[in-house]
């Protein structure tokens, strides 16, 4: 193992240290001496990734002209068959070298803003464990080189996400909201495990990399495993769609997305890491891993991924217009740019004119993890100030928050994919490249566009200006550098992210793609955005009667939207109607009445049968020689009969 | 001398030592000292054991083999080895057991009875796993019968005499079928074999004809399944569970629904392999009605103890699933999940235990603010529940992960159908589980009573440690469990492949 090798183990390992040492013995440290542990352990690993990114993509990992992959370590964890085991290890390509530096970059930047953000809570130590659990699984996740240590991966990333939103534990708001999350992907791991294990079936492995030679290869025998068919799909179709639920659960595509908006009950630093920047970009990552699977043999399976990110976006940008709560519209806002990068991965196919959009895919996904994370970071600084989530209660705070202030209209820019903010350039890939291939959804993407212009600067106004500004004493920026720092930061990774030329690292094959902006197809999403803008500042920017004439006009569209389509009670309504009274209920009346009456009742009968012949044995020598004589009596008369 | 003898002398000396002991601390002292002892000498045994192992070769199944006639008329001999099934079960009972005592160590009532009754739970264990010949194996099966009932009986709690009875009853018509199966295959070897034996490793090398094999087959695996809880003669172990005293509920639910679970693996299935291809899906179908029914009606209960009893009918569906599908990795994961589920289960008994000792409640809309209040016991529980719903990480995940693997080498739309239902438990286990931590664990205090609950003493926390550093070590390190038990499982599985020739 060269000094790349080991840094990517120590890379992996470090958080995990922290973890276990937090967790053993954090009750007997001060915050300060947590709060360094924790930091100062992923800090490192953000050096270690930065230093692995330079020499792969520099260095060691471009063999003749493209990236390949680097299995850097692998052994044998647990053996199933002959055939399928689990494999532990780390892998170094395109795709999981963005991903280290996104995860630790972001996870420092939080941990950092943490210190100040968390300071004087109760549990500290225990945050910072938990960051560090988080932080450690969702590294082993990305350098998975087995489809079953991803998952294991992927459900530790969700047990920590667990953890965390329950951090605040007394609350019921944060119990019910942290139960939600992790059940509802759990339902989705359901689809994942069953995906895998068919997977596995057909491929005879559960090695990533084994899977995509047998499977995306035209004409391999391994094909054949998956020969029947189901409404019209394909059987490895169907068996990718399973894979994709689960990815679906992680990500948060509609019908899995309720679980997100209420994940906001966690810290906001913890929003802005795990529901914003990495986790819920999960289900992209499996899908663009196994990309190759798609392209080639499941194109059917990557349309409705497709599809399936088209309307999810469109369909949680149109929530997030409504929303009041500062972190759900960030929240929905999510969801519907995750959606964008399903959506690119759906639009796009193998082959170097066609692959476009998985690049575009990761792009956005790289793009995204800085203004996202600093959108959650600056709203953690003004619910700190302001004491509240609400929309209602802020305004005017451009005076008393000025870092926040500019920060966030930077990541509202970028996200709004306004040039030259980093949002712009991925956006318009992933624009460009549903263009080319499906029209709708390129539409789609389009008017999403000028929604999440509208939405954010919703926000922004409404937070920024709409009132004039008081500087009241307690709602001024009181937190100190290690609030700024990070927001300075993220907000220079949100102006320049977009510079990098991105296809030239990571693209579905290894080989450098050429991301190319056409003015001509800026144009238009340009000024989409700028429309949104505009509507925005009309409507928010000072008091007026604008939104209520507009609610008031789309009263019955509004009033589905502010209450989400009403998805949750759907769910509300099969958990608690369907499972617990039509399904729970009766097990549990059947089991105690029916088969528990059952035993119960045997054992009556037996009581019954033995009272019934007691008087039999009653002790008394004239019954005794009254049964004796009858019966001797009855033998006698049947030999008589017999034998006479 | 037999090295096996020392786990049954250990207990012995234990049990003699208990009964001249004139203080309880005394007692206390010996009892766990005995079970430390134990502990130790199973894992020499165990290391002792693999290193012969790579020089045995597959070829030999057992290792420390022994016997001497008891009663020579019948051909009962007390015949005694071991491979690293029995092996992995005897060091479960050991930390069980040691846990067990721990946990107890606050009992004032009849101090010399009780631990003379646990105690002698754990050497019918140790002579049930190490034993050979069926009559002796049944012997031991029927000797941790009664010390339930008087656990139950003297130490319980609620409506004790009732759970005590029918526990004790239920698992008597369980031994009574385990009786007549094992007498069937004495005298059926006689008649097709050409000599009547109890011993295993003969038995498995006569094929009887298969409808006999088939009848014999399922009385076995009926009988053994009584203990294993098997669906619809699960009704003991909610009330069983619920009535005990910590410590027995911990050894009812860690180790002796294990004697079934191996029960069903070593004798039903490993001597009837013809028995267990053709009607195997009988207790497919019940295993999968289990994990499924189990996990809904554990939904449904508001007691802790019922709450976890419900889910151990489930999980230990998965036992009787990995068993009843035949494939190797099922097998795999049937005794892995066994090891995961006692220790799992020994953990929220023992949690749960003593949340019960503080605030005299097990009733979760009662309970909340467990973890604010006794941080150390709302973690244990809430490891045991992350461990329940297969938290990787922890010993649940691999065994359940090696049985779902393993039940999908089956093909067939059957086996299919009966995998995904096992599959889909895995939701259901997550909502009850996250409801318990939801409402009991997390949550403010609602009961003002509650706030001056001391959090574990030194054996509670010593207890918990060692269940928790179980769990981990599965958890995280699974290869140690498939190393020692790989070869046998494969023996297991070559009686099916030959069967087929």
């Amino acid at each position: 193992m060269d000094s790349y090798g080991i840094s990517s183990l120590a890379l992996v390992l470090l958080p995990l240290l922290s973890f276990i040492i937090l967790a053993v013995a954090g009750k007997h440290f001060s915050p300060k001496i947590s709060a360094l542990i924790g930091t100062s352990s992923i800090v490192i690993s953000a050096i270690l990734a930065f230093y692995i990114a330079g020499g792969y993509f520099f260095e060691f990992g471009n063999i003749s002209g493209a990236f390949t992959k680097q299995i850097i370590l692998q052994f044998n964890w647990l053996q199933f068959t002959n055939d399928l085991s689990i494999n532990m290890g780390i892998v170094l390509d395109p795709l999981s070298v963005m991903m280290l530096v996104v995860i630790t970059t972001i996870s420092a930047m939080v941990h950092i803003y943490s210190i100040n953000y968390m300071h004087g809570e109760e549990y500290f130590e225990r945050y910072y464990s938990y960051l560090s659990l988080f932080t450690f699984s969702m590294l082993g996740l990305v350098v998975s080189v087995n489809i079953f240590q991803m998952y294991i991966f992927w459900e530790l990333v969700g047990a920590s996400s667990f953890l965390l939103i329950g951090f605040y534990f007394t609350k019921p708001s944060a119990i019910a909201a942290a139960k939600k999350a992790f059940i509802v992907t759990r339902f989705a791991d359901f689809g994942l495990l069953i995906g895998i294990l068919m997977l596995s079936a057909g491929a005879k492995s559960l090695d990533f990399f084994t899977i995509i030679e047998r499977l995306a290869t035209p004409g391999s025998a391994y094909l054949a495993n998956f020969s029947g068919s189901f409404i019209g799909m394909s059987a490895l179709s169907w068996t990718l769609l399973l894979v994709f639920i689960g990815g679906a659960g992680k990500s948060a595509m509609f019908p899995f997305h309720i679980w997100l908006p209420d994940a906001m009950e966690g810290p906001t630093p913890v929003s802005a890491l795990i529901h914003a920047a990495t986790m819920v970009v999960a289900g992209v990552f499996l899908v663009g891993r196994l990309f190759p699977v798609f392209a080639v043999s499941a194109p059917d399976a990557l349309l409705i991924i497709g599809y399936t990110g088209a309307f999810t976006a469109l369909f949680a940008a149109i929530i997030a217009c409504t929303q009041t709560d500062i972190k759900r519209v960030l929240a929905y806002s999510t969801i519907s740019q995750i959606a964008y990068m399903m959506f690119a991965l759906g639009v796009a196919g193998w082959g170097a004119d066609k692959s476009e959009g998985f690049t575009a895919s990761m792009f956005h996904l790289f793009t995204h993890a800085f203004f996202k994370a600093l959108l959650f970071l600056g709203a953690g600084a003004i619910i700190h100030a302001v004491g509240s989530n609400e929309l209602k209660n802020m305004g005017g705070l451009r005076k008393s928050l000025p870092i926040t202030h500019i920060t966030f209209l930077i990541a509202c820019l970028a996200i709004s994919s306004i040039p030259p903010f980093a949002g712009f350039f991925s956006k318009e890939a992933i624009l460009s490249s549903a263009m080319h291939s499906n029209p709708l959804i390129y539409y789609v993407g389009l008017f999403t566009g000028g929604l999440t212009a509208f939405y954010m600067f919703r926000l922004y106004f409404r937070i920024f200006w709409f009132k004039k500004p008081e500087v009241h004493a307690h709602n001024h920026e009181m937190h100190t550098w290690f609030m700024n720092i990070p927001l300075i930061l993220l907000a220079i990774g949100s102006v320049v992210a977009g510079l990098i030329p991105f296809g030239h690292f990571v693209s579905a094959n290894g080989e450098p793609v050429e991301l190319t902006i056409h003015l001509g197809s800026v144009v238009l999403p340009v000024l989409v955005a700028l429309t949104g803008i505009a509507t925005a500042y009309l409507y928010f920017a000072r008091e007026s009667f604008r939104p209520e004439q507009s609610v008031a006009r789309f009263r019955l569209f509004y009033s589905w939207a502010i209450n989400k389509f009403y998805i949750d009670e759907i769910y509300l309504f099969i958990t608690k109607k369907v499972l617990f009274n039509l399904i729970g209920k009766p097990i549990a009346w059947v089991d105690r009445e029916i088969i528990n009456g059952a035993i119960n009742g045997t054992a009556r009968l037996s009581m019954k049968t033995s009272e019934m012949i007691k008087p039999i044995q009653s002790g008394r020598t004239q019954t005794y020689a009254m049964f004796f004589m009858g019966g001797a009596l009855v033998l006698a008369a049947i030999l008589i009969f017999k034998f006479v | 001398m037999n090295v096996l003898y020392i786990l049954l002398i250990i207990p012995l000396l234990s049990l003699l030592g208990v009964l001249v002991a004139k203080k309880d601390r005394a007692i206390k002292i010996i009892s766990l000292a005995g079970s430390i002892l134990q502990l130790l000498a199973a894992t020499v045994i165990t290391i002792y054991y693999v290193c012969l192992r790579g020089d045995a070769g597959s070829s030999a199944s057992m290792l420390f083999e022994s016997s001497f006639d008891w009663f020579a008329p019948l051909n009962i001999a007390f015949s005694i080895g071991v491979d690293g099934i029995s092996l992995i079960m005897i060091l479960l009972t050991a930390v069980v057991v040691i846990a067990g005592i721990l946990v107890s160590w606050k009992i004032e009532k009849q101090t010399r009875e009780f631990f003379f009754l646990i105690i002698l739970l754990s050497l019918s264990a140790y002579g049930f796993f190490i034993s050979t010949n069926l009559f002796v194996l049944f012997f031991f099966l029927e000797l941790a019968v009664v010390p339930k009932y008087l656990l139950i009986g003297i130490w319980g709690s609620g409506k004790k005499e009732y759970s005590a009875m029918k526990l004790a009853l239920m698992l008597m018509f369980g031994s009574a079928l385990v009786f007549l199966g094992i007498s069937g295959l004495y005298y059926m070897a006689g008649e097709y074999g050409g000599h009547a034996t109890w011993n295993i490793q003969e038995l498995a090398k006569i094929s009887l004809p298969v409808h006999v094999q088939e009848i014999l087959y399922v009385i076995l695996f009926t009988g053994f399944g009584v203990f294993t809880a098997m669906f619809p003669f699960h009704t003991w172990a909610p009330d069983g569970h619920s009535s005990a005293p910590t410590a027995a509920s911990m050894f009812l639910a860690g180790i002796s629904m294990k004697l079934g679970g191996y029960g069903i693996l070593r004798v039903a299935t490993y001597l009837l392999p013809a028995g267990a291809q053709n009607l195997s899906w009988i207790f497919i179908i019940l295993a999968s009605v289990a994990i499924m029914y189990g996990a809904f009606a554990t939904l449904m209960q508001r007691d802790l103890k019922y709450m976890n009893a419900y889910s151990s009918v489930s999980h230990c569906g998965f036992i009787i699933l990995g068993v009843a599908m035949v494939t190797k990795a099922a097998f795999t994961g049937a005794v892995m999940q066994m090891v995961s589920h006692g220790i799992m289960t020994a953990l929220f008994f023992a949690s749960i235990g003593m949340i019960y000792d503080r605030t005299h409640t097990r009733d979760v809309d009662k309970l909340g603010g467990i973890l604010k209040q006794t941080p150390f016991i709302g973690t244990a529980f809430i490891i045991a529940g992350l461990c329940s719903l297969g938290l990787p990480g922890f010993s649940g995940f691999v065994s359940e992960m090696t049985i779902f693997v393993g039940s999908w080498e089956r093909t067939g739309l059957f086996y299919r159908i009966a995998t995904v239902l096992a599959t889909a438990s895995i939701v259901v286990t997550a909502v009850y589980i996250l409801r318990a931590i939801g409402f009991a664990i997390w949550g403010s205090i609602k009961n003002k009573e509650y706030l001056i609950l001391k959090d574990a003493t030194w054996s509670e926390r010593g207890a918990a440690i060692l269940l928790i550093a179980a769990i981990i070590i599965i958890g995280v390190a699974p290869f140690l469990v498939t190393i020692l038990i790989d070869a046998d499982t494969s023996n297991i599985y070559r009686q099916f492949l030959l069967n087929n020739i």
